[in-house]
């Protein structure tokens, strides 16, 4: 067992051997522009282009000609959102999505705020989850798109994307999720659960950072982006830019290698996610963050109470997570997502976050529950709120100084 | 961002963790920062009645690697000072020693606001005046 070990699938993934060897050959000798039209080098480009189109397609359900290619999710939603919003501005400007947005898509809401845009965002329960009748209600005659993320990236919470899918369909409304998170580790299928737009991304499917889609459907109906990168009408003339083929190549096997592993691959995570966190529960006061039913396989949110994320995270430095403490982040404000779950601050600032991946052995998963557990007993040994918790004291009816 | 050695150090070996009984009144008491904001110290400070000397100091912290060094340092630098001494205790003084980032200088300001408060509680006890401080936090 190799350290430090990996356990921030959440926050990235190594890229597969078998991803990165199909990809080598596109930066040596088969390195054309796929826009090349006219000789064997551009030919050879865009034959793999076409190839990679059709295994992301696979995965999705999608059909091969709704696959626009970016550098990375974060790229695909600001291209939606935006996109809609300049595509369909005669029908209308209000826009619905869910306080537990990424910030790509949260701050690209805001962006179009400026511009005039009416945003409404959803609050969601204290287990992560937003109801259908919220987007019902929401849902207004000018309203033109509904985004709400399929899989949360800090707590792993699924939410109901097939029923707020169909709920946008009858009430002829697009709807937009960001499925960074959920294409590769649990079945997608665009058609099923009536997703107009989707981004997605390599790099949290064991590919490479830096490319990545947004499937655009083509029919029932048609949809179109206004392209946010001009210059040469790749992509439908959706997206300009030079086609990144040794990173689509790589993301094509890496949906193929997911579309094929996927379902054992579940089992296997879920199985290691349920041991460690069955094992950290043990431990007093310990709590999972976000609905445990509704879940992706490989991610665990766990909050220590009392203990905090940073100094935790300082206590196992041999395993990489990641916590939502205010600490490990650089505006020092806890994680909005947590706090929109409306946890109590001992909670916010003292979660850690697991993202199992495929790479992940049970050694590991044994050896970070030995880690944790001692390194969270010895900082409640430290810990003035342990003391005065275990005393009996009630922590809300002291006066707290405020800095 | 990397911890400096010292850091790591008073995390890995914290000094004089603890608690000392806060119904003496040899014993001075400050709770700083709040649960919302991620850093709670405690520190405590035992002084001698007859030498005025502090001869023993504890702490406990929730917060970072960089609060709790901050923290367990001070208790290091408390014990054997006089209470003038230990007003002279500047938080600058924890940042330098421990290689604190810009990030991590709230930690110190923090550990230094303990020290005061610890003294003012156990003034409190002595029927002294709490010292109001005219310092300006860097």
């Amino acid at each position: 067992m190799k350290l430090p070990i990996y356990l921030d699938n959440n926050a990235t993934t190594q890229v597969d051997p078998r991803v990165f060897e199909v990809m080598i050959p596109y930066f040596l000798n088969d390195f054309g522009n796929a826009a090349s039209k006219s000789h064997p080098f551009g030919w050879k480009a865009e034959e793999a282009v076409d190839y990679a189109r059709e295994q992301i397609a696979a995965l999705i359900g999608a059909n091969e000609k709704e696959i626009i290619f970016t550098s990375g999710a974060t790229e695909s939603n600001n291209l939606a959102i935006k996109g809609v919003y300049e595509m369909y501005a005669a029908k209308g400007n209000h826009f619905i999505t869910v306080t537990t947005e990424h910030k790509a898509v949260l701050d690209a809401c805001k962006h179009l705020e400026k511009l005039g845009a009416e945003i409404t965002y959803l609050p969601v329960g204290s287990d992560g989850l937003l109801k259908v009748e919220q987007v019902a209600e929401a849902i207004k005659p000018n309203t033109v798109l509904v985004s709400v993320m399929y899989g949360n990236n800090e707590l792993g919470v699924i939410q109901p994307i097939r029923e707020i899918g169909k709920l946008c369909k009858e009430k002829g409304v697009l709807f937009h999720t960001d499925a960074t998170q959920a294409v590769g580790k649990i079945p997608v299928d665009v058609l099923a659960d009536n997703i107009d737009l989707m981004s997605f991304t390599a790099h949290k499917m064991y590919g490479p950072k830096g490319i990545g889609a947004l499937y655009v459907r083509r029919k029932n109906p048609r949809v179109k982006v206004t392209a946010q990168m001009d210059g040469g009408g790749h992509e439908r003339g959706m997206r300009s830019g030079t086609l990144n083929v040794p990173g689509i190549v790589g993301l094509g096997k890496a949906c193929e290698l997911a579309r094929l592993e996927m379902d054992a691959e579940a089992i296997r995570l879920s199985a290691l996610r349920d041991k460690l966190e069955k094992a950290l529960l043990n431990l007093e006061e310990s709590y999972v963050n976000g609905s445990a039913e509704h879940r992706l396989p490989h991610t665990a949110n766990i909050s220590f109470k009392y203990v905090e994320g940073e100094g935790l995270m300082m206590g196992i430095k041999d395993i990489a997570v990641s916590s939502g403490s205010a600490c490990t982040s650089a505006s020092l404000e806890p994680s909005y997502v947590l706090k929109n779950l409306g946890l109590d601050d001992e909670l916010a600032h003292s979660s850690l976050r697991f993202g199992l991946g495929r790479f992940t052995t049970e050694e590991e998963v044994d050896y970070t529950i030995n880690c944790v557990t001692e390194a969270v007993n010895k900082l409640r040994d430290m810990s003035p709120l342990w003391e005065m918790f275990k005393e009996g004291i009630d922590l809300k009816s002291i006066e707290w100084t405020e800095h | 961002m990397a911890y400096s050695d010292k850091v790591v150090d008073h995390y890995t070996n914290p000094r004089n963790i603890g608690t000392l009984d806060k119904s003496k009144n040899t014993v001075g008491t400050g709770l700083v920062g709040a649960p919302e904001c991620g850093d709670v110290m405690r520190l405590q400070i035992e002084v001698n009645d007859e030498t005025g000397v502090i001869q023993d100091a504890k702490f406990k912290t929730f917060g970072c690697g960089s609060a709790i060094a901050s923290s367990s340092l001070a208790t290091e630098w408390l014990k054997g000072k006089t209470i003038d001494q230990a007003l002279e205790i500047d938080n600058m003084d924890i940042v330098e020693e421990l290689a604190l980032p810009p990030v991590k200088i709230h930690c110190s300001v923090l550990a230094e606001d303990a020290i005061r408060m610890a003294i003012n509680d156990y003034r409190a006890k002595q029927g002294l005046e709490p010292l109001i401080s005219e310092k300006v936090h860097h």
